[in-house]
């Protein structure tokens, strides 16, 4: 294990490097698809069923599907790093415009109503009264994407970019556990600090959640 | 667009669906739903117990809402991988993988399912002279249900879709479409494989939606009321 930490290590960490970036890219071009997606929703009812049926549909997709049928969409090559993004924001944003819309729709009538009554304009009143308020819903739904995201980037190993993955395929092929190991710990480890980073951000946007609780 | 006409070509190939071809639709059909229902049993074998015993008692409450997180965390191509290399080829480390994958959103939900439960309501249960397990039983899983199902149609999605990944070690199911397709530049294979997953995902999904309207008692779910409203009364 240490033998084999010592000799490859620089190129782990290179690995580690390609999957944070092919794992936090998706989540923020996600996030900006989602958020304008699901507020649409909100405000006007009658997307919200065909919405919700469209993203449980692309989330069933198979990832290893997503990432070989992309090329032959987008006109890249196969083992552009490019089609796992566009991959991975595609799950990101199916299962993040459910939670914007739940996001918003936690918003209770009577705190709406009141922005409504002292001035809030639609604009003003997403940004500065309803936003703030579904952020911890919103936040929720962006820990699962990322943490899937985190898992879901080893797949691409399978067509030669997955960051950590390429460890996997490594290990089975010459029948090592060292390099799988390797993969598994860092790839957790990977999830559990980003995770950590969105718990702290949220910490962050809603001070008013620990008044109550002191 | 050649790849959709070719991907038509594909499915409605006759040769491609008989039961008798093991490389067929249909054979790769049965594998399929072989490996996603033996590692959906265990699975729920496993997690809605353990779900059911922390909801009901509150003990170890930490236990189902980190599994959710640290399960999603454990990329399921490694664990494949290491269990390959530890046991071998074969079914097991599918189903290892598989059942790893399933537990933490049945854990999860059952556990949210009982939290969502109105304490008032045990507690008149109790009240009632109910003993323990038939609070659990009788109170608390009916009207826990809608969310223990929404856990059990998640597991089973996310289970069918990854299924694939039981053909980079050698096994069948539809996952052999993408990955042989992949190895022979074969789009339209591929794209077709995974036109099947998404579907049997779609139709499990809707069996299962069916499944959870027949189980939830129309009290929970909201029907009843439509019933309780009176008619209208025509002149």
């Amino acid at each position: 294990m240490l033998q084999y930490l010592s000799t490859s290590g620089p190129a782990v960490l290179s690995a580690l490097g390609q999957h944070v970036v092919l794992a936090l890219l998706p989540v923020l071009i996600g996030l900006a698809i989602a958020l304008p997606v699901g507020y649409l929703a909100h405000r006007f009812r009658w997307l919200y069923p065909p919405l919700l049926s469209l993203s449980s549909v692309l989330y069933a997709v198979p990832s290893l599907a997503l990432f070989v049928v992309l090329p032959v969409i987008l006109g890249t090559q196969i083992l552009d790093p490019l089609n796992i993004v566009v991959a991975l924001s595609v799950y990101t944003v199916a299962l993040l415009v459910r939670t914007v819309i739940d996001g918003l729709a936690s918003v209770p009538t009577a705190v709406t109503a009141a922005a409504t009554a002292v001035g809030f304009r639609p604009l003003g009143l997403l940004l500065r009264v309803e936003l703030p308020i579904a952020v911890p819903v919103i936040l929720a739904g962006l820990r699962v994407a990322t943490v899937s995201n985190v898992s879901l980037v080893s797949v691409g190993a399978l067509l030669g970019v997955g960051g950590l993955g390429a460890l996997f395929t490594d290990g089975l092929q010459r029948n090592y556990l060292a390099p799988i190991i390797t993969g598994i710990v860092l790839s957790v480890l990977l999830a559990l600090v980003l995770d950590t980073a969105i718990v702290g951000v949220q910490r962050v946007l809603t001070p008013w959640s620990r008044v109550g609780s002191r | 667009m050649s790849v959709v006409s070719d991907v038509a070509a594909f499915l409605v190939d006759g040769s491609n669906w008989q039961p008798g071809n093991p490389d067929g639709i249909s054979a790769r059909l049965l594998e399929h739903l072989q490996y996603t229902g033996i590692a959906l049993v265990i699975a729920a074998a496993a997690a809605i117990p353990v779900g059911l015993y922390i909801g009901h008692t509150g003990r170890f409450a930490f236990v189902a809402i980190n599994a959710g997180n640290a399960g999603r965390a454990l990329p399921t191509l490694g664990l494949l991988s290491l269990v390959v290399i530890l046991v071998g080829i074969g079914l097991v480390p599918v189903i290892v993988a598989l059942v790893v994958l399933a537990i933490p959103p049945l854990l999860t939900a059952t556990y949210a399912g009982l939290q969502s439960v109105d304490r008032a309501t045990v507690d008149a249960a109790r009240g009632q002279g109910m003993r323990e397990r038939q609070v659990l039983l009788r109170t608390e899983v009916p009207i826990a249900l809608p969310i223990l199902m929404s856990g059990v149609r998640n597991a089973t999605l996310q289970v069918v879709a990854t299924a694939t990944v039981a053909a980079y070690v050698a096994l069948g199911g539809f996952g052999r479409f993408l990955v042989d397709g992949l190895a022979v530049r074969e789009y339209a294979q591929v794209v077709a494989g995974a036109v099947l997953v998404a579907t049997l995902a779609i139709v499990l999904d809707l069996l299962l939606a069916c499944v959870q309207r027949l189980v939830v008692s129309p009290g929970v779910s909201g029907r009843a009321l439509t019933r309780t409203t009176p008619r209208k009364v025509t002149p």
